[in-house]
């Protein structure tokens, strides 16, 4: 899930600036589950910005802001209802989307789009997977040194650990830690000597495509 | 040919220094010590923004200190540095005579003093060790270009002559107080694979737990050239300290007593500075302890500022290159 985080009230705010009329988009999947886009955030930013002497002309909730065939019928009535700005109350992702559905009308974001993430609980997500493309999970235990190393080390762990835990945040365990441990555990060890070939950057420069219908 | 190489290679006992270039321009300091340390060490250590705090970059330093006749050692992180930054220091640094080097993974930013500064890491210490020695094997740089000076054949993408190709002496470092010790050992294992010729170990100050490591290392059947880190300290509060907060650190309660000890005594006699004279005295009995018992190849002596103790200390410990 991606997990989002509100930008402080006065930064959105700021965003919105002179505009009289508004418009607010929320996102019923990853934003809903993190509180920061769904029905309630919206009732919630809408009762301030009306407050603040805003009109709120419109709201809607797309599915998911991320996934363009349905933002688009989403966004028509926003579009017709015309406001002087959108916010949109989902990720980055969305937020992108959600502009290309409104190509006249300035989109602003409510949200930080802060990591891809797992919901150990409700109210707590941690930061699990860093997008590398490379995925070496199956060399480590299932516990990923790209994320849960702060250096993203992959030939094994710094001298840095103290009692087991991080210098980086001596609240997170040692990633190289967990992964012995967790290896140890599945009788794997012998995963731990294999060394990573280094792929280098050169083939995740970005933004990307990836098609499943060939090059365009 | 790199004088620590050539001392290591001939099995002699090889010493090493360290020293940090300043958090500014004026380098007096640093070759005040290097004047007294010249003809004491096959190497000086010169740190790469250690503890993630902002220095004059190594290179820098290694340069002066390599014209004013010492040997230098250039430690290289991946923190601040992507393979290309690090490549081009290693070509400048041969440039200037500089052929012997260190890889380091690195301390973060955010545990330094420029802590908004952006994480590299583009390579780790494995990966700065394997970029040199296939630069060294190919004659090529991190992209696969053949580097110049060399003879290149176009048509059949051959380099036919690398002689122009720089030649580091590469070590690394190894933690001995690490639990489970088996991860060090593992690394080590890579960082020798990747080419490190020589390791120098975070700071020793039980020679029973060096000497389980270098069985360690032995049992896994890694060979390379090991110097023992020795850290001189100069007051219980540092023990102390390094205790708490230096990672692979483990100083004995009854070395912090001794310095307490001779705190006390001179507070007692109003003499100033006996236990950092102490402290000199203990480095100098661990250094003549580890070369009497043969432990590991050599040492690397870690003074931390009071780089002018290093040859008080080898005279002490019976030394010399």
């Amino acid at each position: 899930m991606i997990i989002t985080q509100k930008k402080p009230i006065e930064e959105v705010m700021a965003l919105v600036g002179d505009a009289k009329t508004v418009a607010i988009v929320g996102c019923n999947s990853c934003a809903t589950a993190c509180q920061t886009g769904g029905e309630p955030q919206i009732k919630e930013l809408a009762a301030i910005l009306e407050q603040a002497g805003k009109k709120v002309v419109a709201t809607t909730i797309a599915d998911y802001c991320c996934m363009n065939l349905g933002v688009k019928a989403k966004m028509k009535p926003i579009n017709a209802a015309n406001p002087d700005c959108v916010i949109c109350m989902s990720c980055g992702d969305g937020v992108q989307c959600v502009a290309k559905n409104a190509p006249t009308i300035p989109v602003y974001p409510s949200n930080n789009t802060m990591y891809l993430g797992e919901a150990v609980k409700f109210g707590v997500w941690e930061e699990s997977c860093r997008f590398c493309g490379d995925c070496v999970l199956g060399q480590t235990g299932a516990v990923c040194p790209i994320t849960q190393c702060a250096k993203s080390l992959v030939n094994g762990p710094c001298g840095g650990q103290k009692n087991g835990k991080c210098e980086v945040n001596p609240e997170n365990p040692c990633a190289w830690i967990k992964i012995y441990e967790r290896l140890e555990a599945t009788g794997q060890l012998d995963k731990l000597s294999m060394r990573r070939k280094d792929k280098g950057y050169g083939d995740f420069a970005y933004p990307r495509t990836i098609s499943l219908r060939g090059k365009k | 040919m790199s004088l620590l190489k050539e001392a290591l290679e001939a099995g002699k006992f090889g010493i090493t220094a360290e020293m940090a270039p300043p958090k500014g321009c004026d380098f007096t300091e640093q070759m005040e010590a290097a004047e007294l340390l010249r003809g004491k060490v096959h190497g000086v250590n010169v740190t790469d923004m250690q503890s993630a705090s902002l220095k004059a970059t190594g290179l820098g330093l290694c340069i002066k200190l390599k014209q004013a006749g010492v040997e230098p050692i250039l430690q290289m992180t991946g923190r601040d540095r992507n393979r290309m930054a690090l490549m081009g220091d290693a070509l400048s640094a041969a440039a200037f005579g500089i052929d012997t080097m260190l890889a380091l993974t690195g301390d973060h930013p955010v545990v330094g003093d420029c802590r908004d500064s952006k994480p590299v890491y583009d390579l780790d210490s494995v990966g700065i060790l394997q970029m040199l020695t296939d630069m060294e094997e190919s004659g090529r740089d991190c992209g696969g270009n053949p580097l110049s000076g060399n003879a290149y054949d176009k048509e059949t993408d051959t380099v036919t002559d690398k002689s122009a190709t720089p030649k580091f002496y590469k070590g690394a470092s190894v933690t001995p107080v690490y639990e489970p010790l088996f991860l060090q050992i593992n690394k080590l294992r890579q960082k020798v694979e990747a080419g490190a010729m020589y390791v120098q170990t975070q700071g020793i100050f039980d020679l029973d737990t060096y000497k389980r490591f270098l069985e360690a290392v032995d049992k896994a059947g890694i060979k390379t050239h090991i110097m023992a880190g020795i850290i001189p300290l100069k007051a219980a509060g540092m023990a102390k300290y390094m205790n708490e907060n230096v990672p692979g650190i483990d100083v004995p309660q009854h070395m912090i007593d001794r310095l307490a000890a001779a705190a006390a005594e001179g507070k007692e006699k109003g003499v100033k500075g006996l236990p950092a004279k102490l402290g000199i005295e203990m480095a100098a009995e661990m250094i003549a302890e580890i070369k009497a018992q043969g432990l590991g190849d050599g040492v690397h002596i870690m003074a931390i500022g009071a780089e002018k103790n290093v040859p008080v200390i080898l005279e002490k410990a019976g030394l010399s290159i």
